[in-house]
């Protein structure tokens, strides 16, 4: 595909947010990594929910509360297309990755680890794929342990291999680095641990926007992403676990929806989905992802990661031109994010120029503090790239970048 | 570039920020005293060497951005053989200068070259940057134990 071929132009039109103006400059937003901006139709159905359609799901016996469950019902069979999973019991609703993270670590872990086994993780994880293990570990007395990465910000998969031990009982690994943009192999580690019984969860947090993701083909056993990275709602995420698994462990909370009967003495379990939905769900988040999730698979995940590779082409080739820049996270397989130092500038400084131009980065440790001491930064520029944005946009960050040279001169 | 920003990192700051002052640790300190804000990264240590009720010498070192290294630059040039209370009541004033609302106007007799600063409100999520070491600093003359942050 040529990048000539991607409409983006009109594709702009539809997120209404890509209009607005900051200091009296286009907002030129390049945070997608943070949070994905929303196309109005999602706007729309949170509108056209709250407006017209608001009643809990469930339990009503009237004409809304059906709508409402059916509407419901039909965002998780959106969300079983998309990841291909094998049933829309194998989908839960949570508020994000990191909850969904934290009821993995919570549920299968009390369960099926103990003292001394180890969980596998990558030093790239985001901080919600570390805390939970170190949180199950003080709890338990489960070891988290860390498989390496090189200089590129690559797993060191001959590593990875020797740490897969007999020791570890599971294996939790991000599938794009937020910090560095890396793609994991994930394939080739969910084998690699099956090979050994192992099961494998990913954090396919800043994936699912930007390519293709089948759970089946794959073969994870648990799978996580939030909403608000995929042009939805904030609040709602989805974790994906295989029905094997999902069955065997406890719930998450108790309370309404997840039981299907209760006494003081006892109380049955709901069946899947709903036995880790405890409560009303964000039923207008849920609604939400649903129409972004058709939105994303009208315009291709095929075509929007083609697209935004060149994008990353030019973005690195444009601003390895910028003087005393150098790129932090130059894997081979990497996704639209560039993270950078630059001379003697500290990142916030960098942040503080560039949003007086309207651009908006992110400055910081990325939620990825190893990663940071990894490449001996104290933080990291980030533009992270999404489908609706261009070229120009790119220029404009470049520019930008000059005058803070300039400054630091 | 839009003039605020010109503004903000002007030739004082860009100075301090390059060269900065008193920028090296100090084994005989009687007050060593950390400053850590995780989120942005800026992490100093402030050095304080009393002389009685005076502060004899100071200094500073660590790393962060240009904002937050140049007021512990200024800060430290400012305070050398001031007494506590004047250090005490400096700190008033800054304070009062980074936190005022934007465009109010501020004693810039009080704060003397420290008024170079004075722009810093304009930038909320900066404040935090300028102050960190300010805090710092009165931890190291009025201790309560606590780590100092500013987000």
């Amino acid at each position: 595909m040529d990048i000539e071929d991607f409409d983006v132009a009109q594709i702009r039109k539809d997120f209404p947010i890509l209009r607005e103006q900051v200091y009296n400059k286009p907002l030129t937003y390049l945070d997608n990594a943070a949070t994905t901006q929303k196309p109005q139709i999602v706007i729309d159905a949170l509108t056209q929910y709250y407006s017209k359609e608001n009643a809990n799901i469930h339990r009503g016996i009237f004409c809304l509360s059906e709508q409402a469950t059916k509407r419901y019902k039909s965002a998780r069979h959106k969300v079983q297309g998309f990841l291909n999973a094998a049933s829309d019991k194998e989908i839960i609703f949570v508020r994000g990755t990191t909850e969904a993270l934290n009821l993995v670590a919570h549920c299968y872990g009390r369960t099926f680890l103990k003292a001394g086994d180890e969980v596998l993780i990558t030093h790239m994880e985001h901080h919600s794929n570390i805390v939970p293990w170190q949180m199950l570990g003080e709890a338990i007395g489960i070891k988290p342990k860390v498989a390496p990465i090189n200089d590129q910000g690559e797993l060191v998969l001959e590593e990875f291999k020797k740490l897969l031990t007999d020791k570890v009982k599971f294996v939790s690994v991000v599938h794009v680095s937020n910090a560095l943009g890396t793609i994991n192999p994930v394939k080739e580690i969910i084998r690699l641990a099956h090979a050994k019984g192992i099961p494998v969860m990913v954090d396919g947090a800043q994936a699912v926007a930007h390519t293709p993701v089948d759970v089946q083909d794959l073969d994870c056993d648990f799978y996580a992403f939030s909403g608000h990275k995929l042009l939805g709602p904030t609040g709602v995420g989805v974790l994906y676990g295989k029905k094997e698994f999902l069955e065997k462990m406890p719930p998450y909370q108790g309370g309404g929806d997840m039981i299907r009967s209760v006494s003081f003495e006892k109380t049955t379990y709901n069946d899947l989905p709903y036995k880790f939905e405890a409560g009303t769900p964000h039923i207008a988040g849920v609604i939400g992802l649903g129409v972004a999730i058709d939105y994303i698979q009208e315009l291709g995940l095929d075509r929007i990661q083609d697209y935004e590779h060149k994008l990353l082409e030019y973005g690195t080739e444009k601003l390895l031109q910028v003087p005393g820049l150098r790129l932090i996270g130059t894997a081979n397989q990497k996704s639209a994010i560039l993270s950078f130092v630059l001379g003697e500038a500290h990142a916030h400084d960098i942040g503080t120029i560039l949003d007086r131009q309207g651009i908006a980065i992110r400055a910081g440790h990325h939620c990825a503090m190893p990663v940071m001491q990894r490449f001996n930064v104290p933080a990291t520029t980030r533009a992270s790239l999404a489908f609706y944005n261009t070229r120009e946009e790119i220029d404009r960050l470049v520019a930008a970048l000059h005058e803070v040279t300039e400054v630091f001169r | 570039m839009s003039g605020d920003v010109r503004e903000l990192y002007q030739q004082m700051i860009m100075d301090h920020n390059k060269n900065p002052r008193n920028f090296h640790a100090m084994a005989d300190a009687d007050r060593t005293v950390e400053g850590y804000n995780p989120l942005c990264g800026d992490h100093f240590k402030v050095y304080v060497k009393m002389d009685g009720d005076v502060i004899r010498d100071i200094s500073f070192d660590g790393s962060g951005c240009a904002i937050s290294k140049s007021s512990a630059s200024m800060m430290t040039a400012a305070l050398k053989g001031k007494t506590r209370a004047e250090a005490r009541a400096l700190f008033s004033e800054v304070h009062k200068m980074l936190s005022r609302e934007a465009g109010e106007p501020f004693d810039t007799a009080k704060v003397g070259k420290l008024a170079t600063l004075g722009g810093v409100c304009e930038f909320p999520s900066r404040v935090k940057c300028a102050s960190l070491p300010w805090h710092a600093l009165l931890e190291g003359l009025e201790p309560t134990g606590k780590q100092v942050t500013t987000e």
